[in-house]
């Protein structure tokens, strides 16, 4: 098993398969100087009807920023005596020990404690109690600490995704985990569904779905399944994005001429409109203060990223090079922009940094398209195609830790959607 | 894998090209612009008008010698397909007939509704295409208000790249995807 660990380390390859998995992800690329941390077999864990150790692994190598070390085959109780010199000739910059125990209610308790090894202050400590339900979402949460612990940004582990498979004329709006490991399925339909979107709060999906045979967005309750009608007027709804305060939604309606900007309340009321020239104005995001919408348009000519103030005002442009910039997606902290521009035929996920408007293509592939953020800003979700099917990429947001989250039953895989921190 | 996809994106890039050269020909339009309309449908636009209510020859009802006209292989109205260029929506000159007869029978006919769908190829934003679709819906409508069609009577929507006619990663399905489409009332 641990042989196998360093196998993989080592080609910077790794497939995490499960016996219920839809989706494996696959590491093609890895961070320069990843942090090598020991897990070592959580104690009593042969009490839980699923392994935990080692979803706290894989969720922690598929990052790209850990190197997991050996540990050895031994269970370590959290409270264990340890020699930290040890570990640290085996190479371990951090160490965490766990133990199971049962728990009043057929619940179960984990205690954990994180030693930092190169801080080599007092360990941090954590106790979750558990229904033996959700080993899965419980070890995401252990992930999620020693992430943030030993790196000081908070983990996406426990975050989910949204996501599109079409499966010969069937569609299907998916919510996943992160790791694409827990699919389930919020709606399915015998029309085409695109651009999925989270509510700031997690609890609802809009999207646009071609049911009624025309492009109409919806806003869907995840906890109901109830759908409702965001935009249904003459012509295509399209391209929703929520404002940072989920109240509001910006929508592109054709109505009145070609593809406009509107915003509108979440319940279909308070339509008003933002931007709209002859051309084509289309996908708007909010940048997260809520103060400008980023947008694609070909008013120049060539479809090109333009912003307009969130109220209304002029547009400004900002990308310049290259004859086609699509789909703007603004990271949390506002400071980069992921989009897609096409090289040479090659449409490509690229990043701006907006100050010094710096730009770097992210991908090496010729297919990608519909860039997401992970709520804490270190990945790109994407989706992207090999041998002719749809798949799910991942590249963090420097390029150089790179994943692929590749189908296993036929179907393709399109239109991803990162979710946000907040969990219903 | 992926260098598997890279020739097969460069194959379908060189055929994009030798299609690109192939078509320049007179149907060759100028730079896109959106505001292009078909330049030849001029004169008659008074049409052919299917009297309401009435019965002719063959028994046929009104609204079924309406059908049939539009779907009779010898008359312009049964070419319901109308293709663009690669990131264009600007309607080709040759399509200036086909476009007249509809807009001569949708104007002799004023219950008659269409429905104008737009669509593009797989390349590109999903919803960038969608937008472009549009435009390519739209082209043909403003084109059909301007002969004399009723606002009322035409919508136009966008199918984006989401409903190709032809499935396949080469110019061939490409060029197939890239149409608008008019279907009339009973056919949406």
């Amino acid at each position: 098993m641990f042989k196998a660990f360093r196998l993989m380390a080592a080609s910077l390859l790794l497939v995490a398969q499960f016996a219920h998995a839809q989706l494996t992800v696959e590491i093609t690329g890895a961070g320069a100087n990843r942090i090598p941390v020991a897990i070592t077999n959580f104690s009593g864990e042969g009490l839980l009807p699923q392994a935990l150790t080692g979803i706290v692994r894989s969720d922690l190598e598929r990052s790209g920023l850990f190197r997991l070390v050996d540990p050895g085959t031994t269970q370590v109780p959290e409270n264990a005596a340890i020699d930290l010199t040890q570990w640290k000739e085996r190479g371990t910059d951090a160490l965490a020990l766990a133990s199971i125990l049962p728990a009043p209610g057929g619940r179960y308790e984990v205690r954990m404690r994180l030693y930092d090894i190169a801080r080599q202050g007092k360990p941090d400590g954590m106790i979750f109690v558990f229904a033996p339900s959700t080993v899965r979402e419980t070890g995401h949460r252990i992930a999620d600490f020693i992430h943030e612990k030993l790196t000081g940004e908070k983990g996406i582990y426990s975050t989910r995704i949204a996501y599109v498979v079409k499966s010969g004329s069937r569609f299907e709006l998916k919510v996943d985990d992160a790791d694409g490991q827990n699919p389930r399925t919020a709606l399915r339909s015998s029309e085409p569904i695109i651009s999925p979107t989270w509510s700031p709060d997690g609890t609802r999906l809009a999207y646009v779905s071609f049911q009624a045979k025309k492009p109409i967005i919806y806003v869907h309750s995840l906890a109901t399944g109830a759908q409702t009608v965001v935009a249904n007027f003459k012509g295509s709804n399209s391209a929703p994005a929520w404002a940072p305060d989920g109240k509001k939604l910006a929508v592109v309606l054709t109505k009145d001429s070609s593809s406009q900007i509107y915003t509108i309340n979440a319940d279909g009321s308070g339509l008003t409109r933002v931007a709209g020239s002859s051309a084509i104005d289309t996908e708007p995001q909010f940048s997260p203060d809520g103060q400008y919408l980023y947008f694609t348009s070909d008013r120049g000519g060539s479809p090109q990223i333009y912003r307009v103030p969130a109220g209304g005002g002029n547009a400004e442009r900002v990308t310049f090079e290259g004859s086609y910039n699509v789909t703007p997606r603004l990271s949390p902290d506002g400071k980069t922009m992921a989009y897609v521009s096409r090289n040479n035929g090659r449409f490509q996920v690229t990043a701006m940094d907006l100050a010094s408007r710096q730009v770097q293509i992210l991908t090496d592939s010729s297919r990608d398209e519909s860039p997401s953020f992970a709520p804490n800003g270190r990945m790109i979700l994407y989706a992207s195609e090999i041998g002719g099917r749809g798949v799910l990429s991942a590249v963090s947001v420097d390029g150089r830790v790179k994943q692929k989250l590749s189908g296993q039953a036929g179907g393709d895989v399109r239109e991803p959607a990162w979710g946000p921190f907040n969990q219903p | 894998m992926r260098n598997i996809t890279i020739q097969t994106s460069i194959a379908a890039l060189s055929l994009a090209l030798l299609a690109g050269c192939s078509s320049t020909g007179p149907e060759q339009p100028a730079a896109p612009t959106e505001d292009r309309t078909p330049s030849a449908p001029t004169g008659d636009t008074s049409g052919s008008a299917v009297n309401q209510g009435q019965v002719d020859s063959r028994g046929m009802s009104a609204e079924e010698a309406l059908m049939a006209q539009l779907k009779d292989p010898n008359s312009p109205l049964s070419k319901r397909i109308i293709y663009f260029d690669y990131d264009s929506y600007t309607i080709k000159d040759s399509y200036a007939s086909l476009i007249s007869a509809h807009a001569k029978f949708l104007a002799a006919n004023p219950k008659m509704k269409m429905l104008i769908q737009g669509n593009t190829d797989e390349r590109g934003s999903r919803e960038y295409n969608l937008a472009l679709g549009q435009k390519r819906a739209e082209a043909v409508k403003r084109a059909l208000l301007l002969l004399g069609v009723q606002e009322a009577q035409v919508e136009s929507v966008s199918l984006g790249e989401e409903k190709p006619r032809m499935v396949g990663s080469d110019e061939a399905s490409y060029a197939e995807n890239r149409r608008s489409e008019l279907l009339y009332s009973g056919e949406f």
